[in-house]
């Protein structure tokens, strides 16, 4: 069954109990956060755990998205990193 | 706090087998894992959907479902979402705290076996960040896991896994654009010696064929000894350059799956302090066990892949020898019983392990990544290149420790995970000196990042029920 969830303000509809990295991949999101260090993009890389390049933020919680599912009403936002180009 | 005899942690192959027999045995057993259902990640998703798609990923990965039917038949628990962030050695045995779903707690355990299976050898080439790239294996999780298959891919990289991946993509309908492959005919034409004999090597020669005879009806493009490999793209990868047969080319694609083969999974044992050697063959550190899978620490036992890899029938079996070795130590079961149990399990093993060294040989670790062009990003979270390592290195710096004051590699997140063997290999190359001096990262508890809330919950009712309030 698909489920309402928003990303960056956006609303998608995902299939409840999935995981969410793959879903979001599969509605076509490529890039999860941006990084600390120079702002690049970054999305999902090992899919287990363990590489942390598909960190997202769940209620001001930053999470991996491979080691969660797909759940109704998720507000889900990308971690800002430093901002391109800036100082 | 819950008190068991044996504290299992991963539920793969190697974990199901030893809890199955240790729990068969008599004793209590828990298995944590953090995925949702048990499989780990070469039978992922088996016993939850998985399995309903074994047309696509195959009869070898229905071999995991008997495991995780045996395990869910025998008396051992098995805590999914159950992430481990900390094993203390204590008398006895070990405590080992994980949370769930954000609640910590902690479990004390007589024994412990770590199964943490195996990790993608890091594959630092030019643009292995952008998205859009990512590991072999994190393909086969989507396959597995989520039915999906990557659109428009390009499989780079070298390891037998590729072809497996090609095919079982080629089978769900979506078949790579191209395998790039980094191996070159002279590396498999000097394997060959090294096939083992017997009936076993020629078994996986003969699955090996196949794989590729099957490639071949699918119609998929295969090149190998490509060399100056890059994913292109601003902003996600837009495609691979590389260049083979004298000339650099170029293929369009929205995902690149890289492989180098994997390596073990050694963050848990590492922050245990448990003595490791390097593995020359699998060019990695593999963490010392002796045949029974016991580690240099009495009572901590490592079996599968995190061991030294060996593949997923090779684990099943081990963790029936560490499962055996500590129902025996525990007292549940006698020597006589467990020697006339192990005597299969040690014959698959040695079968299993006799056909590494040909593996190795025939698709070994590209010269690309070993010795990564100075440009090229080694730490992804803390965005460090090789020529940084490099230039460390020149200063003086003379271990892998040393790199994290100079410029905080392997010092994000991942703690090391995708980036400490690369800068052991670059810190070598650039000393002279073997892996087995430059050593590896000192790894640290928590082994997963954890809140202060986490922390503090787990730690101070305890202290207080104890009767020692701080």
């Amino acid at each position: 069954m698909l489920v309402p969830v928003t990303f960056e303000g956006a609303e998608m509809m995902l299939p409840e109990g999935a995981n969410l990295a793959a879903a979001l991949l599969a509605a076509g999101v490529g890039a999860f956060r941006t990084t600390p260090v120079s702002g690049a993009a970054r999305g999902p890389y090992c899919m287990m755990g363990a590489c942390f390049e598909c960190l997202i933020e769940i209620s001001g919680a930053t999470r991996q998205a491979c080691m969660m599912q797909v759940q109704a009403g998720l507000v889900i936002a990308k971690p800002k990193g430093r901002a391109n180009g800036a100082g | 706090m819950e008190q068991v005899d044996l504290g299992v942690i991963g539920a793969g192959p190697a974990g199901m087998a030893a809890a199955t027999i240790a729990a068969t045995a008599g004793l209590s057993v828990v298995v944590l894992d953090e995925q949702p259902a048990m499989g780990g990640q070469i039978y992922r998703a088996v016993a939850s959907g998985g399995a309903a798609r074994t047309d696509i990923l195959g009869k070898d990965y229905l071999e995991g479902a008997g495991l995780a039917q045996d395990l869910q038949a025998s008396t051992a628990r098995h805590l999914t979402e159950a992430v481990v962030w900390d094993i203390a050695p204590q008398e006895g045995g070990v405590a080992i705290t994980y949370s769930h779903k954000g609640i910590p707690a902690r479990i004390e355990a007589k024994r412990l076996l770590l199964a943490t299976g195996a990790l993608e050898r890091p594959v630092p080439l030019p643009g292995w960040t952008l998205p859009g790239v990512m590991t072999a294996g994190a393909g086969q999780i989507l396959l597995k896991a989520s039915g999906m298959v990557a659109p428009r891919a390009v499989l780079a990289g070298s390891g037998p896994l590729l072809y497996l991946l090609a095919v079982q993509m080629a089978r769900a309908g979506s078949p790579p654009l191209a395998l790039i492959e980094t191996q070159s005919l002279r590396d498999q034409l000097a394997a060959a010696p090294r096939l083992a004999g017997g009936i076993r090597g020629w078994r996986i020669l003969i699955k090996g064929l196949g794989l590729l005879a099957e490639l071949r009806r699918h119609g998929i493009r295969r090149i190998t000894g490509a060399r100056d490999l890059e994913v292109i793209g601003t902003g996600r990868a837009e495609g691979l350059r590389f260049s083979a047969q004298g000339r650099a080319q170029e293929i369009a694609c929205d995902t690149v799956l890289l492989h180098q083969g994997v390596v073990p999974n050694t963050q848990a044992s590492r922050a245990l302090g448990l003595a490791h050697d390097w593995h020359a063959g699998q060019r990695a550190f593999v963490p010392r066990t002796d045949g029974w899978g016991e580690s240099s620490h009495p009572g901590i036992f490592i079996a599968g892949d995190g061991a030294g890899i060996a593949g997923a029938k090779a684990a099943a079996v081990a963790g029936q020898l560490a499962g055996l070795q500590i129902a025996c130590q525990l007292g549940a079961l006698d020597r006589a019983a467990r020697d006339a149990k192990a005597q299969p399990a040690r014959k698959t093993l040695d079968a299993e392990r006799s056909i590494r060294p040909f593996l190795e040989a025939a698709y070994p670790v590209a010269a690309q990544i070993l010795c990564p062009a100075d440009k090229t990003l080694v730490c992804r979270c803390e965005e460090v290149t090789a020529g940084d390592v490099r230039h460390w290195a020149g200063l003086g710096c003379k271990g892998p420790n040393q790199t994290k004051a100079f410029g905080r590699v392997g010092m994000g997140p991942c703690q090391g995970r995708y980036c400490g063997l690369t800068v052991t290999e670059i810190l070598s190359h650039s000393h002279n000196l073997p892996h087995s001096q430059i050593g590896a990262y000192r790894i640290r508890m928590p082994l997963k990042p954890v809140t202060l809330g986490e922390l503090s919950t787990v730690n101070a009712p305890e202290d207080a029920e104890e009767g020692h309030p701080k």
